[in-house]
């Protein structure tokens, strides 16, 4: 990987729905005000062409690129990807990232105010979609004055929006990219969400939602939630390649119940980081977000559902990904042909699971490199 | 295959393809029939490739291509949604080819297909003085390094579309890097075929529609 940092960036906001003209959920519920909060990097050119749309994943946030503060330990979660010289090359084109709703930085969630109540909305915030967030970011586009979009990308809980995106504004984009992801949920995928809920829900600090403003929230099980997590972003060969059975501290073993394998060390370290840069109430929600995912469900199979479509997409799955494996890329790459949808489809040969849409920069960068150069040839989109 | 042979394979498909068609290619390798065919008949043209090496030297030519296996079918492309499926010497190495060529004709126009023939003269004398297989079934590899291949002549080429009620709408013979014309009993002479086909008996089209469609959901 090549290119430089986009640098400082700072997170912005942008409220609507005020009531009492909220903004009506795909549950039929109403929420308002509801904020977001995006960052931008590099600059919207004169027509308006060059704009890109991020969608974050599960534990995403905003913060694609660059550096909040000068002492920000790390950058943002797809740094690699994002500035100068990189793929989303921030001298060319105008990247915008935003912060799901329901999620817990800086956009509207379970940790937010009620404005009805004072206090935090815990478990009476409203149950969010996967095309609510679309809309709340369709808000955001329109506020920020893009009539279309180049591409929309986004891996994972973010592919599912990137989906989202063309069935519901096929007018919107030039183009659609979604990596690692699905048109529907599996009930593998939906009873690990379920198992990290439980976890949750059983930690007696979750109080039924209603922690925050108390001595401690349910770490243990938002830890835990999270550990379970992190094994279906790996795979057999990842976890032999980066752990093996190695020990983490001892030479020998202890014959006791201590943190001993370097792979339980990991989980332990992964766990404890995210109950300090996530909220358990949000986790609960963003997983029922994507539980309830299914772009067929009522419309008459995926193939109708996506008659609509007429961006070209460059879809993208890992061969050793079990957690949205490639048949379901697959699925959504036929549903696309036999709507006569220009699709690029491509199953990298990955050992990294899940997680090779983050890691597998390289090969990324060539494949979404060309893919919108092309795209932006074919609309004459001026970049330099 | 030499590389000229090939050559002169793409060239004698695009002199085929008519202008700003509709051109599938199956097993599309690193797309440089779909690249030409786009520079120089401004085609609209899609691929399936198998790996994923070719897939994105496709992609890095601006080309749209699938990665996939022509083996599980193409039952997810709509009813003639193209204006020629193209089979570039992919045919030996397919799983059932009468199933995918009845495909190419339910999907396409028109088919074009090509493939090193097993009936070359050269190819039976070595078969019958050696007792063993010509090189030219196997590209440049010993047997035994090749991807398992289905030898196919001419001669049962011809056999099998009369069978799938396949028309031959044009029929190219090459020998080397040159096309034999007027040449009686070209299948023993040329070391490729080229062929032209379309559907014939509209019976056979809209069964194979039919069953297409049943597959698809």
């Amino acid at each position: 990987m090549s290119g430089r940092s986009v640098g400082l960036v700072q997170t912005q906001f942008y409220t609507f729905a005020h009531p009492p003209a909220e903004l009506v959920l795909e549950s039929g519920e109403r929420l308002g005000p509801v904020t977001v909060a995006y960052e931008t990097y590099g600059t919207l050119n004169a027509d308006k062409s060059n704009a890109i749309l991020i969608c974050h994943a599960l534990s995403g946030d905003a913060h694609v690129a660059g550096y909040n503060t000068l002492d920000d330990p790390k950058p943002g979660w797809w740094d690699d990807c994002v500035g100068p010289g990189k793929v989303f090359d921030t001298t060319k084109y105008f990247v915008i990232c935003s912060n799901v709703i329901g999620g817990c930085k800086g956009s509207t969630g379970p940790a937010s105010i009620d404005p009805r109540t004072g206090r935090p909305y815990g478990l009476g915030f409203p149950v969010v979609t996967i095309a609510d967030m679309v809309e709340v970011q369709r808000h955001l586009i329109d506020h920020l004055g893009i009539d279309k979009l180049l591409t929309i990308v986004g891996g994972s809980m973010g592919g599912m929006q990137a989906i989202q995106w063309a069935v519901s504004y096929p007018d919107r984009m030039q183009s659609v990219i979604p990596l690692a992801t699905t048109a529907r949920l599996s009930p593998q995928s939906i009873a690990l969400n379920e198992v990290g809920r439980q976890a949750i829900y059983a930690d007696v600090s979750w109080n039924g939602g209603d922690y925050y403003g108390k001595e401690a929230g349910p770490n243990s099980g938002l830890a835990l939630a999270r550990m379970i997590g992190h094994i279906t972003y790996l795979s057999d060969a990842s976890m032999q390649e980066k752990f093996g059975r190695r020990l983490q501290y001892a030479e020998r073993y202890g014959y006791n119940f201590q943190t001993e394998f370097a792979v339980e060390s990991y989980l332990h370290y992964h766990g404890g980081n995210f109950i300090r840069r996530f909220d358990a109430n949000s986790y609960l929600y963003l997983t029922k977000a994507m539980d309830y995912f299914d772009l067929a469900n009522g419309h008459g199979g995926l193939v109708r559902r996506l008659a609509g479509v007429k961006t070209k997409f460059l879809v993208v799955s890992f061969v050793s990904d079990w957690l949205f494996p490639s048949y379901q890329s697959k699925e959504i790459v036929s549903a696309l042909m036999a709507n006569g949808v220009d699709v690029t489809y491509c199953d990298i040969d990955s050992p990294y699971g899940h997680d090779a849409f983050l890691l597998e920069v390289d090969r990324l960068t060539d494949l979404m490199g060309d893919f919108l150069r092309n795209v932006c040839i074919k609309e004459g989109v001026l970049t330099a | 295959m030499n590389g000229s042979v090939v050559r002169i394979d793409l060239d004698i498909i695009a002199s085929i393809v008519t202008a700003g068609a509709r051109v599938l290619d199956l097993g599309c390798g690193d797309g440089d029939l779909l690249l030409k065919l786009a520079r120089e008949k401004a085609v609209i043209g899609r691929g399936i490739e198998l790996s994923e090496v070719g897939v994105r030297r496709c992609v890095a030519k601006g080309l749209s291509v699938r990665q996939g296996d022509i083996d599980v079918g193409l039952s997810d492309y709509p009813s003639a949604s193209f204006d020629y499926v193209i089979l570039s010497q992919t045919l030996p190495y397919v799983d059932d080819p009468k199933t995918l060529l009845q495909e190419m004709l339910r999907v396409g126009r028109r088919a074009i297909v090509s493939f090193p023939n097993l009936g070359y003269w050269r190819a039976r004398l070595q078969l019958l003085v050696k007792g063993s297989l010509p090189e030219m079934v196997f590209s440049s590899c010993p047997w035994y390094d090749s991807p398992r291949v289905r030898p196919i002549s001419i001669d049962g080429f011809l056999a099998v579309c009369a069978e799938a009620q396949i028309s031959i709408i044009d029929s190219i013979y090459l020998n080397g890097t040159g096309q034999l014309r007027g040449v009686r009993k070209a299948s023993l002479w040329s070391t490729t075929g080229l062929f032209v086909l379309e559907c014939h008996g509209a019976s056979r089209c809209s069964e194979n529609r039919f069953r297409a469609g049943d597959g698809k959901e």
